[in-house]
């Protein structure tokens, strides 16, 4: 009896969290949809305001893909190399490297923004650029490519893959290309799932980073929040979610396979 | 080349990038918390002027409360989640981990639909209640993204955790709530004060919520922004940027050597 | 391929010798095992001439007339076999096989035919598109092999290649490995630590201890003539029988035996098969435990010398524990080593 009690009482708390994150999220996509928010859904349902935040912002919206797309290049084209090198070199320096580089994981971005503001602030060109951001977003989404690699290259006897290739001729890029890589997949796909997520949804340092000409989209959602009616602000929200939901449970179910193939 | 060589030549390109865009920002950024006018005791003022030590001592207290209570719902939600089966199961799962990909701004927003002037509470009640612009809206929205990263730390954790243990202290005769207290909550402890440190330092260091809620009340991220962007005064915003840092850093670290990988991220 | 190691030393930096300076000879087609106990130097050995572990300066290492010393192990055109057997879990059996081959930039109609042809001689043919993970132990050992031989190799090393393996797949697999690498007519190098597989495979063995290589010899050689007390316990498990030397007699706790000849300064070994359980033996002992092994009864019997003896008894009935029995050995089953201080 006394058992089946707690159960109820945990499963009232799980099923009021679930609630507290789940009414505001149905709110804000019913607002968006709603002719008029303050006559309630009764005023009919519309897409007009999903097609005026489509006017507004689109640009934004595609300089968010644009960006997340060039993280995704960039974190590749460092993480991959950076976290096979991690693998096969571990010592003080590795660990100490990768400690350093996982800092922007820790430090909030507001901290992380107004070092490069005090370091590259003056440097127009750089400044007013689309890459000014990207640096920012690489910098913080780098270290979970790193980690997401490291982790299923930890869980492979690397090293002895390795001598085994290079016992049949295989020089030290045939082994990374032909066995480091595809054996690192899960990973890679994990992190970049990972990527893409948090550079689209990226706001703290973007918000410091960004020109009045360069507007992300979660920077354009809190620029539509301060000044745009409710209905907009929410339609902008659901465009939100329509990009970020895939995009997340990708993300968990690539995490998923990677630790699995990791075990 | 050499493997050896080669195994460098891979970490170049990070090394590099890590140099130009952390190592040397981040210098530069100490450094420049100590060129205004009060020089380095301007690490001093952070706790010697009132404004400051009143922003510090509500962030902390906040943050404490959004860790007590995330704490308390994720432990529950997930040692129920993890021991029970039940259609549906999968549904709440994704539902509670939902907010892990949420920028702080759409929290925010997320809140002020709950508890803003046009908010549900406001609608449901006669009595005009409108919380989201107080301490409790923040609460409620590190809160918000809070629960997930707790409940996916302990939830692995959970798993973990020998059910046989339980079923010994039940022989031996231990009622439930001896079993929580002397079984699971030790076999937690570990990833409970690692995914704690994790929502403390998260809420911290919260920009984004912060931003939208906290018109009225002065959080530090806030404090830094608008000493940056309103006063001018960077040496201070540097200095407040560079202490924060070092909390949440140490907060993370102490997680990570407790439970081996953190669901970190801004809010 | 004549290999020729002299000189050839490993010494860690932080100072541990896991080889001390070592000449090795192999001979063209000639299968060499290298055997001893663990952290006896023989992995490391053979890590140096594939070309894994860099030896000490002064170390030289030849490949019939080329110094391959300074050579990279991709440079080496060696075959190995790991312990592990390190497949390309992301590769079929096929394209594990093939792997060697298509770093020597051969044509791809080549490669097939190559790779078809090893699967063939190593039975393999069924398991040609599977995946590695889909393989059996048994099957990936011979994988392994196949990948190792497939690029004709001019040396072809395995660490340790059954250990892997269930005891009851090891035996009909070793036999298997010895028939192959005869065909193979390869010059192979390899390494375990199980005295039954290295007699079984190699032609010659070469017994290490301490970072030493201490006898090498055919299998029958070290059997029969040990030239230390290491070689004879390691091979065949030969027991010391302490006791006093006369001249050619040797006194123990259980009787007298006559020794082949003089015994001062030296320490006499024998093997279980050599005790016979007789009623007119000059040895006398205590029955301890009897052990059925199928073919035979295994006793151990005390009371003969400082430790217990065992003696390999084929008779119908066993003595029962705690019986006397008489036991004796022939002269020429005794083997009298040097004795050593330090027992290596």
């Amino acid at each position: 009896m006394l058992r089946s009690k707690t159960k109820m009482l945990q499963l009232a708390v799980t099923l009021l969290a679930c609630a507290f994150l789940f009414v505001p999220i149905v709110m804000s996509v019913l607002a968006g949809l709603t002719a008029n928010y303050f006559q309630g859904v009764s005023s009919g349902l519309t897409l007009k305001w999903v097609f005026e935040v489509w006017e507004l912002y689109a640009n934004s919206i595609f300089l968010s893909m644009g960006i997340a797309f060039a993280c995704l290049i960039c974190t590749v084209i460092i993480g991959v190399p950076a976290a096979y090198g991690l693998a096969r070199h571990p010592g003080w320096m590795s660990r100490m490297l990768e400690e350093f580089i996982s800092l922007p994981l820790a430090i909030p971005g507001l901290a992380l923004a107004l070092a490069l503001l005090q370091l590259y602030g003056s440097m127009q060109g750089f400044r007013a650029s689309w890459t000014f951001i990207l640096v920012g977003h690489v910098l913080y989404t780098l270290p979970f490519m790193v980690r997401s690699i490291l982790a299923v290259l930890a869980s492979m006897d690397l090293k002895t893959l390795e001598e085994g290739a290079a016992s049949l001729g295989a020089s030290p890029w045939q082994r990374f290309r032909d066995i480091v890589v595809p054996n690192a997949m899960p990973g890679i796909l994990a992190g970049a799932l990972t990527v893409v997520t948090l550079s689209i949804g990226e706001f703290n340092l973007t918000w410091m980073l960004h020109t009045p000409y360069l507007k992300t989209l979660p920077v354009g959602l809190a620029d539509s929040y301060a000044s745009m009616r409710l209905e907009i602000a929410s339609a902008y929200t659901l465009v939100f979610f329509i990009l970020i939901v895939p995009l997340l449970m990708a993300m968990q179910w690539a995490s998923a396979r990677a630790q699995r193939i990791a075990k | 080349m050499t493997n050896r060589t080669f195994v460098l030549a891979c970490l170049t390109p990070l090394f590099i990038f890590s140099l130009l865009f952390l190592a040397l920002p981040l210098g530069r950024l100490f450094l420049a918390s100590g060129e205004g006018d009060a020089g380095w005791a301007v690490y001093l003022d952070i706790v010697r002027k009132p404004r400051y030590l009143n922003t510090l001592v509500l962030t902390v207290l906040v943050s404490a409360a959004t860790t007590i209570a995330a704490l308390a719902v994720s432990t529950t939600a997930g040692m129920f989640l993890v021991r029970n089966q039940f259609r549906g199961r999968g549904t709440v799962l994704s539902v509670l981990t939902l907010p892990l990909a949420f920028p702080g701004v759409v929290i925010g927003f997320l809140i002020i639909l709950l508890g803003g002037r046009q908010g549900l509470v406001n609608q449901l009640t006669p009595g005009h209640v409108v919380f989201a612009y107080s301490a409790i809206g923040l609460f409620l929205g590190y809160l918000y993204f809070s629960i997930p990263r707790v409940l996916l730390t302990v939830m692995a954790a959970a798993e973990k955790l020998d059910p046989s243990l339980e079923e010994a202290a039940r022989t031996m005769g231990a009622s439930p709530y001896r079993v929580v207290m002397d079984v699971i909550i030790p076999g937690l402890m570990p990833s409970l004060i690692a995914s704690g440190a994790i929502a403390f330092a998260t809420a911290m260091g919260a920009f984004g919520t912060a931003f939208t809620l906290a018109t009225n009340i002065d959080v530090i991220p806030m404090v830094i922004y608008t000493e940056f962007t309103l006063s001018a005064n960077i040496a201070m915003a540097a200095a407040l940027s560079i202490a924060l840092g070092i909390v949440t850093w140490i907060l993370l670290l102490i997680a990570r050597s407790l439970s081996g990988s953190t669901v970190a991220g801004g809010g | 391929m004549t290999l020729r190691l002299t000189h050839t030393a490993k010494t860690y930096p932080d100072g541990t010798k896991a080889l001390l300076p070592t000449e090795l000879s192999v001979c063209k087609g000639e299968i060499v095992s290298l055997l001893g106990p663990s952290g006896c130097g023989k992995t490391t050995l053979l890590r140096i001439i594939a070309g894994l572990e860099t030896p000490d300066a002064g170390s030289d290492i030849w490949f019939d007339d080329d110094n391959v010393t300074a050579l990279a192990v991709e440079d080496r055109q060696v075959g190995m076999v790991f312990q592990s057997y390190a497949l390309f879990p992301n590769m079929s059996v096929r394209a594990n096989i093939g792997y060697g081959l298509k770093m020597q930039k051969l044509p791809k109609a080549e490669i097939d035919a190559r790779v078809t042809e090893v699967l063939e001689m190593c039975q393999l043919q069924p398991f040609a598109s599977r995946a590695i993970t889909a393989l059996s132990g048994g099957q990936r050992q011979r994988v392994a092999l196949a990948r190792a031989i497939a690029p004709r190799p001019r040396l072809l090393l395995l660490d340790e290649p059954l250990s892997a393996l269930d005891a009851s797949l090891r035996e009909s697999l070793r036999d298997e490995l010895a028939v192959l690498l005869r065909e193979f007519d390869i010059t192979a190098i390899f390494v375990t630590h199980d005295q039954d597989e290295a007699m079984a495979i190699a032609d010659r063995v070469a017994v290490m201890s301490h970072g030493r290589v201490v006898q090498s010899g055919s299998p029958e050689e070290l059997y029969r003539n040990p030239t230390s007390s290491f070689v004879a316990g390691f091979v065949g498990n030969a027991m010391a029988l302490s006791g006093k030397a006369d001249g050619t007699t040797l006194h123990l706790e259980g009787g007298t035996l006559t020794l082949p000849s003089d015994g001062a300064g030296q320490t006499v070994y024998v093997r279980a098969e050599d005790v016979r359980i007789e009623e007119s033996g000059p040895l006398r002992g205590k029955v301890e435990a009897v052990t059925f092994l199928g073919t035979h009864y295994r006793v151990v019997i005390s009371g003969v010398t400082s430790g217990a003896i065992a003696s390999i008894h084929s008779g119908q009935i066993a003595p029962k524990v705690g019986d006397f029995v008489n036991m004796s050995i022939n002269p020429e089953a005794l083997m009298l080593l040097p004795t050593e201080a330090d027992v290596a």
